[in-house]
């Protein structure tokens, strides 16, 4: 089967690769542009470890095919701490002890980043139910949720 | 050392791998790669139960792109009637779980795999592998499995000189049961069944092999321990273990159930014939299908009690899956359910069955959930016969120092009084209801393990502290210990680095699991900081040409004491560093041992639920949690152990459940239909840490990792019924089956 060309912009940064028409976004970063921050743990879509953003909107990377891409915006947990410096979740991650073994972190942190983009001060319940399609199977989500109420609170600070 | 002055025990210091963690830097076993790698994939058996009369590989070998094919036929043959231990494990039965011999014993069980350039051809190959069978009738649960006609999984496994699927027993006595229950004014016998459920680790199973054509074998893989991957691959593959080094990737959750392989010495043996280094990672599926979970259970438990509230006699039988092979954890069941109680006269009874489900592996408390379950929701019963509140009736009869445990030992120094008065002085302990909420209690026990630990405590050339230890780090330990080493040295936290070594690099470490690895490696640990705080007065003592025994080691550096005190200028552990080389060499020490003194851990739970009556959806909406930690060296990720583990028996108590078909396939191999908990599930899950340390150990630490799961899926059922009136005995209480109920 002929591979397709795609053109797309991954972190900002212009990327080309060839694909199969039934490779995901979540093969080709993985398999073929050696972009494992982003987990994969079901592949069905059920668990949000895969999370990425394509045009600002937060989807299972398992679930569009990496064809789909072509002319998109992508951000991935790659592109999450910008020249060195931490995101304010991911700092709030480290300092609420919001992760254990850390395989849900990355999509967990870029699903909670689309989460503020639309709403600095979310209540405990918009929070969880955000994050209902994000499994976290170490932490019982209390100290995730802890962690995002913090970096929301900053970021209002901030603002 | 005094407590209050502790800089970093105690602390919630930022976790060494953290940042790693967070920006997706972390390498799990599934993330690494190799030039020239190529892909493994598994033939899986479709039937729950038949003998192997062939299988031909030919074809799979002859399609383009394939590289090795294995079977059983290139494992080392373990004969069935010779037992080969490994910790709890026995290699014959972990060889015929890796690769079927004789017999595939359940719908998923491993037959043969192929290793080729793309994962897609290697799935086409899988499928040109032919193998006849012979199909035979299977038992998927305990009641078909001990039937008089129930098909024999194993024709040697013998039970009252039968063929049987009954693998073995484990019984514990304690006094005379049946006076006991002469002497109760009320007894209350009732009978439970639990589902079996999966561990749910996040991450799949994964590994990537290279073996070099003299045999020389590295291994990086997601294990909860790299010197088990090593032994158990060197037995299966008949590689010495000397020449597998087994690298330990960043572990994405285990929570007991990567304390065994199932793809490393396939890949190996794959790796081995083709010449190439052989990736292979699980489907969540084939995680599903072929790993874990832990036992699904049948159970019977009396109680007799006065009615002052004092238990006289307790009697517990549990029946619980070992899956296709022997080894269900009865001990946990029979051995921790009765555990913080003191009573005169009892005596516990674990089965272990086998049946045509994937072979279970240990989770969070192996077996302990399942006894404590039976044993709390009947203690419930007989406390609201009694009209007791059912913390009072607890602390009436619970275990104190000097109690003698029905599983044998007699108790040291323990915590778990104190866990009951720090629920009854609890807000939530008084906190009022609303209408079809209710409010449920529950205690609970793990053993805690101590074993085989090394660790090396290095000071680098410009001063500061690599630490190197032998366990997969699961919860934070890496960042306990960095706390530990910098407390002992009196240094900045930061100024140490917590490494996991792999085979070659550190001494033999025992698995992580069994809540055993902070407890161990804080003592080695311990006293490897201890060696170089020695070493590094030695230096001092070179430098300025007194005694070492007039050298003391504060704040992170040497001082001169006693007669000598304030003659010399301090030096720092940075000045010693850089001294190093004329003043005898690199500066760093180990210490291995087999730790002993773990004691164990106890908990009592308060849980309150809400019932929707109409949907049959029974909601947590408050727990609190206090476990007796001994000392928590970082307390947020000691918190962390409670909630995670709390979090997890809920899932146990409410949704999750392995679902079997007519054709004695899993029906539900995914996380659509195994619904673990997610966040809109749950409220926040507040924690007591309760601490009172372990005399045996030097900072006085205790496991926490198990126990915190025991307690849930009682402290559940007894809310439950205090919302609605009605008792389960059944596990999950999922909402068909609380519909169910209610509108009988």
């Amino acid at each position: 089967m002929a591979k397709i060309q795609v053109k797309t912009k991954i972190n900002g940064e212009e990327t080309e690769f060839l694909c199969q028409p039934y490779d995901t976004v979540l093969d080709v970063l993985r398999r073929d542009l050696n972009m494992t921050g982003t987990k994969e743990v079901c592949s069905t879509g059920d668990c949000g470890a895969c999370s990425i953003t394509m045009d600002g909107r937060l989807v299972c990377s398992c679930l569009v095919l990496a064809a789909e891409t072509e002319d998109k915006n992508i951000e991935t947990i790659e592109g999450m701490a910008k020249n060195g410096n931490f995101n304010v979740l991911q700092k709030t991650f480290l300092e609420h002890a919001a992760l254990q073994c850390g395989i849900c972190t990355p999509g967990m942190l870029v699903a909670a980043k689309s989460l503020l983009e639309k709403n600095t001060n979310p209540t405990e319940t918009e929070i969880r139910y955000w994050l209902a399609g994000n499994l976290c199977r170490c932490t019982g989500y209390d100290k995730i949720v802890k962690a995002v109420q913090a970096a929301a609170e900053e970021i209002r600070e901030n603002a | 050392m005094n407590e209050m002055d502790n800089k970093w025990i105690g602390k919630n210091t930022i976790r060494p791998d953290g940042a790693d963690k967070v920006t997706g830097r972390a390498e799990y076993a599934a993330d690494t790669i190799m030039p020239g790698m190529i892909w493994g994939k598994v033939l899986r058996s479709p039937h729950p139960h038949a003998t192997i009369k062939s299988i031909n590989t030919k074809k799979a070998e002859e399609l383009d792109g394939v590289f090795s094919v294995a079977t059983s036929a290139d494992c080392v043959d373990f004969p069935v009637d010779t037992p080969v231990i490994l910790g709890i494990q026995d290699i014959r039965w972990m060889a015929r779980n890796v690769l079927a011999k004789e017999k595939v014993l359940f719908h998923g069980h491993p037959i043969a795999a192929v290793a080729a350039r793309t994962e897609e051809i290697a799935e086409k190959a899988c499928e040109l592998i032919e193998v006849e069978y012979d199909i035979h009738p299977w038992a998927i649960e305990i009641d078909d499995a001990l039937k008089p006609d129930a098909p024999i999984l194993h024709d040697f496994i013998k039970f009252d000189g039968k063929p049987s699927n009954i693998a073995g027993t484990l019984e514990h006595k304690k006094g005379d049961i049946e006076e006991g229950f002469k002497e109760a004014d009320i007894i209350i016998e009732r009978e439970f069944e639990t589902a079996a459920v999966h561990q749910g680790y996040l991450e799949t199973h994964a590994c990537l092999v290279s073996v070099s054509p003299d045999d020389r074998t590295i291994i990086w893989s997601s294990s909860q321990g790299q010197f088990m991957v090593r032994a158990m691959t060197s037995f299966i593959t008949g590689i010495p273990q000397s020449s597998i080094r087994a690298i330990p990737a960043e572990i994405g959750g285990g929570f007991g159930g990567k304390t065994i392989v199932y793809l490393e010495p396939v890949a190996t043996i794959l790796s081995k014939k083709s010449g190439r280094p052989v990736k292979m990672v699980m489907t969540r599926e084939e995680v599903m299908r072929a790993s874990g979970p832990t036992s699904g259970s049948k159970s019977k438990v009396k109680i007799g009690a006065k009615n002052n509230g004092e238990i006289t006699a307790a009697q517990g039988t549990f029946y619980l899956q070992a899956g296709a092979f022997p080894g269900a954890p009865i001990r946990g069941a029979a051995g921790c359910c009765l555990a913080p109680y003191d009573i005169p006269n009892a005596h516990t009874l674990g089965y272990d069955v086998v049946s045509n489900r994937s072979k279970v592996a240990a989770y969070r408390a192996p077996g302990a959930p399942i006894g404590a379950y039976a044993v709390e929701c009947v203690l419930d019963e007989v406390a609201e016969a009694l009209k007791m509140c059912p913390l009072e009736f607890r602390l009436k009869n619970a275990a104190k120092e000097g109690t003698k445990a029905v599983h044998g030992p007699t108790y040291p120094v323990m915590g778990y009084v104190e866990t009951l008065e720090a629920c009854l002085s609890h807000p939530h302990y008084k906190a009022p209801l609303k209408k079809l909420q209710g409010r449920g209690y529950a205690s609970g026990f793990w053993f805690n393990a101590g074993g085989e630990s090394s660790a090396q405590v290095n000071i680098t050339e410009d001063g500061n502290v690599v630490v190197t230890t032998g366990h997969p780090d699961i919860g934070g330990s890496r960042a306990s210990i960095a706390n530990i080493t910098a407390e002992l040295l009196g240094i900045d936290v930061n100024r140490v680095s917590v490494l996991i070594g792999d085979t070659a690099t550190i001494g033999f470490s025992n698995l992580t699991g069994g809540s055993r690895v902070l407890f161990a490696s804080a003592l080695v640990v311990t006293e490897s900081t201890n060696q170089v705080i020695d070493i590094l007065k030695d230096r001092a003592s070179k430098i300025w040409n007194i005694e070492k025994e007039a050298i003391e080691w504060e704040n992170g550096e040497a001082r001169p004491a006693g007669d000598n005190a304030g003659k010399f200028k301090p030096l720092s552990l940075v000045e010693l560093a850089e001294q190093a080389t004329p003043t005898g060499g690199p500066i760093g020490a180990g210490h291995q041992v087999n730790t002993v003194g773990a004691e164990g851990g106890f908990a009592t739970h308060i849980c309150d639920v809400e019932v929707d009556i109409e949907l049959g959806i029974a909601r947590v909406i408050r727990y609190t949690a206090a476990q007796d930690v001994g000392k928590a060296i970082h307390p947020a990720y000691v918190e962390g152990q409670l909630q995670g583990g709390v979090v997890q028996g809920i899932g146990w108590a409410l949704n999750e459940e392995y679902i079997y078909n007519k054709e004695g396939k899993l029906d539900n191999p995914g996380f659509l239909d195994y619904r673990i908990p997610v966040c809109s599930d749950l409220p926040m899950i507040d924690t007591i840490l309760v601490e009172v340390p372990n005399p045996q150990h030097p900072q006085g630490v205790r496991g926490v990792g198990e126990v915190p799961i025991v307690p849930p899926l009682s402290a559940i059922a007894n809310a439950i019924y205090n919302a609605i009136g009605t008792r389960f005995y059944s596990l999950p209480m999922s909402p068909p089956k609380v519909l169910e109920k209610i509108s009988d």
